[in-house]
């Protein structure tokens, strides 16, 4: 039976966050390939804005792709795998609408302020701050209070998930927690505990600060509270890609998850891990002592191990979805995999894109050796492989096997569904390494003309090829990247759009067991509160001094005014 | 009492997993303690955003000899110059330490030696504070690298570092070097 001939009321809700999601990935992407081609200076004088207004552009990039779009994919998503692993409705429907409607306008407001840099003689505000508002920068407090509804707005729908589990609970007091519905809790604790920073960061500085209640406010104090959250957010992203990865990608492979006790460990791992780590993006910051520097150093690298354990199961449930469908030899089980249909190939693909993805990562995490590329193009490079292949192009391979199963339509275009996620591995593969590689070389992230003083590339000195080059490279990816989008919102807006009953569902939804099932391991495993408890004691160890030494000297000193972009 | 079972090469992955995060810790340690990389901490200090120049631990930007072999650069980074090293080069010697004190005296800023590890956030209220040493006499480009408003790509900056022999200190440093001798 299908999802939404079973879970009708479930269904529309995982549409409304998938279709508001899709929007914003359709603007988003808009906005990176315009980005592309200015900063690379490839058709800049054809492209309808000026250098300021790129600032919008980048903003409204990185707010509808990285808060906005995955925000909602994520907690559609997890309606989706509560409902299916639990096999019961959502316990409070009204509660998870409550949340959408709350992001759905916390995003309007927060777009039209955006948005308003395009045409500043109209009165909507403005908010040219970048996806990271970093104080004094000042954006127009609608901006703010947008963002406040967002994050408030998936507290609210991860709340119905724990209402939901519990509600299974009372019915099945002895039974293990189902492995996905297991995953959306970890997720949402780690959530919880992170997205309080940004919390505090808004609601009682930024908002009041915005607004003129209060005259000043700590650049240093915000952005550590913002990077509190900077960083798990990132794992907010990553893990639902991991949820795909160990229970729809090894069936799609012909197989099933090589280990369930293993596969807890890890989200188990991620949620003590994943918070006491943001000060990893200050390294660079004045006024936070090494030695906090070096604990936040510590735990990061601690968090290799949940994702190296996750890239030994995932290529161990692939091989064995392989072996089953007759593949042999020592890698050449990698051709029987199911490589022609989207959904299998966009997320194995991802995975393999992450796995770069985590290698630059391990540069970005190493304390020294971060100076060399903190601030350059490598890191947007670095991103691009993990939130904007990883998760992005996981979730599009979660579409296309999900949408289906959530309209009750087959899935369209099928042709150019097939090729889309290849089309974005190329495109990522030209646009990423040239951007690792102007990062090394010192090319900023983040500026409209990064060689603006018309020197050409004179003051930047490649290891490896040339400048022009490199953005020649991020120019035509760019391009790429945004083909393959177009293919994807065409597939899916062709699907959405196609008449139902056209012929059987060619996806079913039933998900194998895993190989070793969860009776094999400990159940503390599963008790989220112990787990809970202890994530909170690392995050006093880790915040709790460096915190303590911003506010003693005044909460909002020392303080800046407002400087309104 | 359950065990998880693990399979032979999951132990082995495992194994070499925590032999890569231990040998990446020991790297950084290593550098700090060997090389001597140095990275920014809190011994910059605090300063009044509004008027940061005027704090006990910050001096007018500038170049100050602290004594033979070392120098102080005083930079105030503004929406969107360096002072010094927009309008005029920052000029130091070679082979000598030169300590950076860098603030901003508006928003949020990037303050980045282009191709090397010289690189700090510039916050308002705090002061970065790292020490260098060119071991040649070249331009450097400084770019601010953080967004700091509609003309953040116009940042930018260069240091010039000269050989010893063909430094001259600046005339203010000898005067003002005797006021802080003390501090």
């Amino acid at each position: 039976m299908t999802f939404i001939d079973k879970f009708p009321t479930e269904a529309k809700l995982v549409r409304w966050h998938f279709g508001v999601g899709f929007v914003a990935l359709a603007i988003g992407g808009l906005f990176g390939l315009v980005q592309a081609l200015y900063r690379t200076g490839h058709l800049r004088s054809l492209l309808p804005i000026n250098a300021a207004q790129y600032y919008t552009v980048l903003t409204g990039h990185g707010v509808l792709l990285a808060l906005v779009f995955t925000t909602f994919l994520i907690c559609g998503f997890f309606v989706w795998a509560v409902t299916r692993s639990l096999d019961r409705p959502l316990s409070h429907p009204r509660l998870v609408w409550t949340g959408f409607i709350s992001m759905v306008v916390g995003t309007t407001l927060a777009a039209i302020t955006i948005l308003n840099g395009f045409a500043p003689e109209l009165p909507f505000g403005s908010a040219n701050v970048l996806y990271t508002f970093y104080p004094p920068l000042q954006a127009h407090p609608a901006f703010y209070v947008g963002a406040a509804l967002l994050i408030v707005g998936s507290w609210i729908v991860g709340a119905d998930y724990f209402l939901t589990y519990r509600a299974w609970r009372a019915d099945n007091p002895d039974k293990r927690i189902p492995l996905q519905t297991f995953m959306v809790l970890a997720t949402f604790v780690m959530w919880y505990l992170s997205s309080a920073g940004v919390a505090v960061e808004v609601v009682a500085f930024l908002i009041p600060w915005s607004m003129g209640w209060i005259s000043q406010v700590d650049p240093l104090l915000t952005r550590t509270l913002f990077w509190y959250f900077g960083h798990p957010v990132v794992y907010f992203w990553l893990l639902p890609a991991y949820l795909a990865w160990y229970t729809i990608l090894p069936k799609l492979a012909g197989g099933k998850l090589f280990s369930d006790p293993l596969a807890r460990v890890v989200f188990v791992l991620f949620v003590l891990l994943s918070t006491p780590v943001g000060f990893h993006h200050q390294y660079t910051d004045p006024g936070i002592a090494e030695g906090f520097k070096f604990i936040a150093m510590t735990n990061t690298f601690m968090l290799l191990l949940p994702s190296l354990l996750t890239a030994f199961t995932v290529v161990a449930s692939l091989e064995h979805g392989a072996r089953q469908r007759g593949g042999s030899g020592y890698i050449g089980w990698l051709r029987a995999l199911p490589w022609g249909k989207p959904s299998f190939s966009a997320m194995a693909l991802a995975g393999l894109v992450f796995a770069a993805g985590g290698f630059s990562g391990m540069i970005n995490a190493g304390m020294n050796i971060n100076y060399l590329i903190h601030n350059t193009i490598w890191v947007p490079g670095h991103f691009h492989l993990t939130v904007g292949t990883a998760f992005a192009l996981t979730m599009m391979g979660v579409a296309y096997w999900l949408v289906p199963q959530i309209t009750g339509k087959r899935l369209q275009h099928r042709t150019l569904a097939a090729i889309q996620p290849f089309v974005w591995v190329i495109g990522m593969t030209l646009m990423s390494n040239a951007m690792h590689r102007g990062g090394l070389a010192g090319l900023p992230r983040r500026t409209a003309k990064p060689l603006f003083r018309g020197e050409g590339a004179a003051p930047f000195d490649p290891v490896v090829g040339t400048i022009s080059e490199m953005q020649l490279q991020i120019a035509i990816g760019g391009t790429l990247l945004f083909v393959s989008l177009a293919l994807f919102l065409a597939v899916m807006v062709g699907t959405w759009l196609s008449r139902p009953g056209m012929g059987r569902l060619s996806v079913n939804g039933s998900i194998p067991s895993a190989l070793s099932g969860p009776a094999d391991s400990p159940r503390i495993l599963d008790n989220l509160k112990v787990w809970t408890a202890i994530a909170v004691v690392l995050v006093i160890i880790a915040y709790g001094l460096p915190l303590y030494g911003m506010l003693a000297d005044g909460v909002l000193a020392p303080g800046s005014p407002g400087f309104p972009v | 009492m359950t065990h998880v079972r693990i399979h032979r090469f999951e132990k082995l992955w495992l194994g070499a997993a925590f032999v890569l995060i231990v040998a990446f810790i020991a790297t950084i340690v290593y550098g700090s303690l060997g090389p001597g990389v140095a990275m920014v901490g809190d011994d910059g200090g605090t300063v009044n955003p509004d008027n940061p120049t005027a704090a006990d631990n910050f001096r007018d930007p500038g170049v100050y000899q602290a004594d033979d072999d070392s120098y102080d650069v005083y930079v105030e980074a503004r929406q969107f110059a360096f002072s010094p090293g927009t309008s005029e080069p920052i000029r130091v010697p070679a082979d000598t330490n030169v300590t950076f004190h860098v603030t901003s005296g508006d928003v949020t800023h990037g303050f980045e030696l282009v191709g090397t590890n010289v690189n700090t956030m510039v916050i308002p209220g705090q002061v970065a504070q790292l020490t260098v040493n060119f071991d040649e006499a070249r331009t450097h480009h400084i770019v601010c690298h953080e967004y700091c408003g509609p003309a953040h790509h116009a940042m930018e900056g260069s240091i010039e570092v000269v050989p010893q022999s063909e430094f001259t200190p600046p005339q203010q440093a000898a005067a003002d070097q005797s006021e802080v001798t003390d501090t």
